[in-house]
């Protein structure tokens, strides 16, 4: 702005507000105020009307799914619930799937910060090309792997079990953490360690009872991020846990099963039912961990 | 202190990087031999074919339409997202009007974007079993129980050819939309407010407001979520497989590349062909980051 004299520039917070009075008026609950509040509110109900309407349809006979979808269940039994968490088998695949993403997540966060952390650090020759190697990993498809992967795990004696699954889980992960977490170890200050080191804390001790807890803000963000990612993952469990290993099978490939065995068996409500199991946890996991789970997912496109 | 620094780095790096190398590098480099042999599993063993795949994947009309599809999505799903994103983040950050010489969100805008960004929490299959109940063609699908309200006929949204492709694409753009509101709010809330008071104090209108200053400072943030975006249009499995009709129909009209690999491979053990397919992929997706990055690459605005 071109404010010539001293005046100008201290008359300025006046003039502002009184411009922004003006303007603001009009911006509250004028037209486009509401306008505003109209198109927000309506994504905000295409959102959370499927959720519901899935929710509802659970406590619903397969005639009132088939009618009016705008109506409300005529009872609000349980039935279909407990035949998704027994009959279809949800209950075992979301417990498969707690323990496969738990064990995953805590070993690609152990080895994934292992090898930032010497990454970032320490000085030694191949230090960059293994750096490269692992960031390398981004810029590729899994959908290029995904032939030999299924030939590799079926030669090492993995195919079917969940072992076969964590361990690809793991190392399908640790590009982006790795990647993450380099960066973050690399921002913190040195001076710790060394006066650690000095001590004569060893590099391991320095690494675990030091630097892990200083890096605690970039270890959460990323590991909500692994968490999300590794539950969510639809591609590898059919690939690797195939139909013959039933029992073993995880929540997102249960869900596509049952989905494609309503048709047959025509229990619509089981199946809302079983997408209800799947959703509400989530639903209540976000609400408590918004902030966190916001950031923690946004925290990868803000390099 | 010097000594046991190689030891140290040694086993920090061993696991993560033989992890990696067996189940990520290796598979890798090996589909690119196997796309170039006619394997097909277990029986036969490969011969070497040299580039017979590709000169075949030519003349593939599945592969082609699979290649339209991934330009439509190329440039509709990010167009969409972006759009629909930008919009609404700009109006729970700043659309609020400017009371007492600040910028502010409109009311609830916090409430907003929790529900916004909630779809990016559910997994692509769940979702995908979710919106088949929504897309139902007869009255009895959400959408079209609500169209039949105001007498509209049913819309086959998934068996008509022409709409299969959008109606997915709509699926992936409602959830994705939140997550780019909470990055393009993180970019919004960056630029410093006396840059909006300078303009408004200019008198600069909104829409003047939103396309001179939102729109160029957010620029880095805008360029960050059209590669993500565009990289996911590359992919469209989990969706497509669980969403479309006869996985990939009505008669192709819907399948991507992911889809037909998996297809190729798994379902028909014509593993080579799989392959070069998803060499196919891997040098689509790389064209097209690298050339985003050149193509709106500009010069950093510094503020």
């Amino acid at each position: 702005m071109a404010t010539p004299s001293s005046t100008a520039t201290q008359a300025t917070p006046a003039v502002a507000a009184a411009a922004t009075d003006r303007r603001g008026r009009g911006g509250g609950p004028g037209v486009w105020g509401v306008l505003a509040h109209i198109a927000l509110a309506v994504w905000a109900i295409l959102i959370i009307f499927p959720v519901l309407w899935t929710f509802l349809a659970s406590f619903k006979t397969n005639a009132e799914i088939f009618g009016d979808p705008l109506t409300l269940p005529s009872s609000f039994a349980f039935d279909a619930w407990v035949r998704a968490w027994d009959k279809a088998h949800i209950g075992q695949y979301m417990w498969n799937t707690v323990v496969v993403v738990a064990l995953s997540t805590a070993g690609t966060m152990l080895l994934g910060s292992m090898a930032a952390y010497v990454l970032a650090r320490y000085e030694f020759p191949g230090n960059r090309i293994i750096y490269l190697l692992f960031v390398s990993g981004l810029a590729f498809p899994v959908f290029l792997a995904l032939v030999p992967l299924f030939f590799v795990v079926r030669n090492i004696g993995l195919l079917g079990t969940h072992a076969g699954v964590i361990l690809v889980y793991i190392a399908y992960s640790l590009p982006f953490t790795v990647f993450f977490l380099t960066a973050f170890f690399k921002s913190l200050p040195t001076s710790v360690a060394e006066a650690a080191m000095l001590d004569g804390c060893s590099h391991t001790r320095t690494f675990f009872q030091i630097m892990l807890p200083m890096a605690k803000p970039g270890l959460v963000s990323i590991t909500i991020f692994n968490i999300l990612g590794q539950w969510n993952q639809y591609l590898l469990p059919i690939v690797l846990l195939p139909g013959n290993v039933e029992d073993k099978w995880l929540i997102t490939q249960g869900i596509a099963n049952i989905s494609t065995n309503a048709g047959y068996e025509a229990d619509w409500p089981g199946l809302f039912a079983g997408l209800s199991i799947t959703v509400v946890p989530m639903v209540i996991v976000y609400i408590i961990f918004q902030r966190q789970i916001q950031s923690g997912l946004t925290s990868g496109a803000v390099k | 202190m010097r000594h046991g620094k190689y030891p140290f780095i040694i086993g920090f790096l061993a696991a993560p990087l033989i992890l990696y190398v067996v189940f990520v590098i290796s598979p890798y480099l090996q589909a690119f031999y196997i796309a170039m042999t006619d394997w097909r599993g277990i029986t036969a063993s490969p011969n070497f074919t040299g580039l017979d795949n590709f000169a075949r994947l030519l003349e593939d009309e599945v592969f082609w339409a699979a290649v339209r599809h991934h330009i439509v999505l190329l440039v509709a799903m990010p167009l969409l997202t972006i759009a629909i994103a930008l919009f609404f983040a700009y109006l729970l950050n700043l659309g609020g009007g400017s009371r007492g010489g600040r910028m502010n969100g409109v009311a609830g805008s916090g409430f907003y974007r929790v529900v916004f960004f909630f779809p990016q929490v559910l997994a692509v299959a769940i979702v995908g079993v979710l919106f088949q109940a929504i897309y139902r063609p007869d009255e009895s699908g959400v959408i079209n129980g609500v169209l039949a309200r105001f007498g509209i006929e049913p819309v086959g949204w998934l068996t008509n050819p022409d709409i299969a492709l959008w109606s997915i694409i709509a699926v992936m753009v409602w959830q994705a939309v939140g997550f780019y509101v909470v990055l393009f709010s993180a970019g919004m809330s960056a630029i410093p407010k006396d840059v909006f008071e300078a303009a408004a104090l200019d008198g600069a209108g909104r829409f003047r407001m939103f396309f001179s200053i939102t729109l160029p400072l957010l620029w880095d943030t805008l360029q960050v979520g059209w590669v993500y975006l565009g990289i996911a249009a590359f992919d469209g499995f989990a969706l497509v497989q669980v969403l479309s009709v006869d996985r990939g129909g009505p008669d192709n009209a819907t399948t991507v590349l992911p889809l037909e690999i998996w297809r190729n491979a798994f379902n028909f053990s014509k593993y080579g062909y799989a392959s070069a397919m998803g060499v196919a992929l891997f040098f689509m997706t790389i064209t097209f980051a690298v050339l985003t990055l050149r193509v709106t690459r500009r010069e950093r605005i510094e503020y």
